[in-house]
């Protein structure tokens, strides 16, 4: 069994205190020392300069901080890192292939479906996980499944058309 | 967030043994616990992670039941084949409820203890006796339009957010635990309870006791059954008032009914003579309107909350007729058919 500690006096005075973690993350295996009470989204944006994610509410509730742990959307505001140790993570910043954008990212672009873009790298991302989950394929199912996502510009509509393009190809092939 | 060490369990039996210490709490899927630490509401001085537990799967029962493992996720258990075919009811509350992301981590044992999101409660400036006991309760007389209108104590009056307990009360579930003096089973109806003089206590956990598992009954309802959501916006809010109903129909008469509410009480509200009531019954809409006065007897609007009377009633009456009629609400149609 691993048995794991990690205490404010661990913490103190060291420059990356905590707890060892492996994470993999957009396929690049590291190895973290984590304070245990530093959310994943803290430790993507302030310590892997993975900005992308990005903290709107910091409470679960508007989705803008939204990953991929294992293919899965969670909101990586909600997550103490060190819980996910071993963990595959993937963030905006993970999508694309080289110079080739994800479906979804280009998707987006092809539907103007962002004003001030602050909650789009959460929106492709819960995408991306809704298509994991293979749970939607009409728009009610997709504006149901992508409602933990706020949109305070009010792009929902062209968020939708580009989920369902995508949909739509995927379900042709 | 204040600071914390973090333990990760090895087994249930260590975990039950460090739960029982003050001023420590499990973490599982942490959707609220976290965000409740963020609030400074919970101020642990050590977590112990409970989430790679072993006790994550859905497995059947010998005697036709489904056995919900506590860690396994809100999603995996809404879109397990045998709840969605078994248990419908479940599966169309707990997808009512929250956001993929969170159900995505959320637990079953996690979801059973939430705390309610009676603002007052989460903030810190004002006095709450579920956070705080003794220092009064700001809702009473307050902002109360989410709040209680059933079961309510004058120490509090804030409501159990849940969905899928809502369900699961209807279907009479058991909830498995384990702690440092051992297992035992609560039925689900006994798992909640009310606030009274001791609002701090959500439910009959001793110290160091975790929900293992929750057990279904074989006996469910596969046709005639509804989860109604009432809320402010379409999606992604807690309910104002939701109804869980499930009905056995023979030969055009009602055998078997089973209500709960929620979003109206400290927890999901059953009242046995509403559904004695309806046994034996031929639907109608008379009958229904009976069903949902029984109900709602002794219900108390607190002010900014008094339309919940009238709505549950209406909600009810609603469900009841959906359930009879085979045609549950549609989780992702959101029109009230």
């Amino acid at each position: 069994m691993d048995h794991i500690t990690g205490s404010q006096e661990q913490a103190a005075g060291t420059e990356l205190p905590g707890i060892p973690i492996t994470l993999t993350i957009n396929g690049r295996k590291r190895e973290l020392s984590v304070a245990p009470w530093v959310t994943l989204l803290d430790l993507l944006r302030e310590r892997l300069d993975l900005t992308g994610s990005k903290k709107g509410c910091d409470h679960g509730q508007c989705g803008a901080c939204t990953v991929l742990v294992d293919g899965k959307r969670i909101n990586s505001c909600l997550k103490l890192a060190v819980a996910y140790d071993g963990a595959e993570i993937t963030t905006i910043e993970g999508l694309a292939q080289g110079e080739t954008l994800h479906p979804l990212q280009q998707a987006f672009i092809d539907r103007d479906a962002f004003q001030c873009g602050y909650c789009t790298p959460g929106q492709i991302c819960s995408g991306v996980g809704l298509m994991n989950e293979g749970r939607a394929s009409t728009r009610d199912e997709v504006r149901e499944l992508m409602s933990g996502n706020i949109c305070r510009c009010g792009a929902y509509t062209n968020i939708t058309d580009a989920v369902m393009d995508v949909l739509e190809k995927e379900g042709a092939k | 967030m204040n600071r914390f060490s973090y333990h990760r369990a090895g087994d249930i039996a260590e975990a039950a043994q460090m739960g029982a210490e003050p001023d420590t709490r499990f973490l599982a899927g942490g959707t609220n616990l976290v965000d409740l630490m963020k609030a400074n509401v919970e101020r642990p001085t050590r977590l112990v992670d409970i989430s790679r537990l072993s006790q994550n799967t859905i497995e059947d029962l010998p005697e036709g039941g489904l056995r919900l493992g506590a860690f396994a996720t809100n999603a995996d258990t809404a879109y397990d084949e045998r709840v969605e075919q078994r248990y419908p009811l479940l599966s169309s509350a707990i997808l009512a409820g929250a956001s993929p992301q969170l159900r995505n981590a959320a637990t079953n044992g996690g979801n059973l203890n939430q705390r309610t999101r009676c603002y007052y409660f989460y903030d810190t400036e004002t006095p709450c006796n579920k956070r705080e006991p003794g220092s009064g309760c700001s809702a009473i007389g307050g902002v109360n339009r989410i709040h209680a209108i059933l079961g309510t104590s004058e120490a509090c009056i804030a409501t159990h957010p849940s969905d899928m307990c809502v369900a699961l009360a209807a279907l009479e579930a058991e909830v498995r635990v384990q702690g440092p003096a051992g297992e035992r089973v609560i039925a689900f109806a006994d798992y909640h309870r009310l606030p009274g003089d001791e609002p701090w206590k959500d439910n009959t956990l001793q110290p160091g006791e975790i929900v293992t598992a929750i057990d279904l009954p074989a006996d469910s309802f596969t046709e005639n059954y509804t989860y109604l959501k009432l809320r402010d916006r379409l999606s992604y809010a807690f309910a104002l008032v939701s109804v869980a109903v499930g009905l056995k129909m023979e030969g055009g008469k009602i055998a078997k009914a089973r209500l709960a509410l929620g979003g109206v009480a400290h927890k999901p509200w059953r009242v046995p003579a509403a559904e004695a009531l309806l046994e034996g019954q031929e639907p109608s809409a008379d009958l229904f309107a009976q069903a949902a006065d029984a109900m709602l007897q002794g219900a108390v609007g607190q002010g900014t909350n008094d339309f919940k009377i009238e709505l549950a009633r209406r909600a009810i009456r609603r469900a009841l007729r959906q359930a009879a009629a085979g045609t549950p609400q549609s989780q992702t149609n959101k029109q009230v058919a």
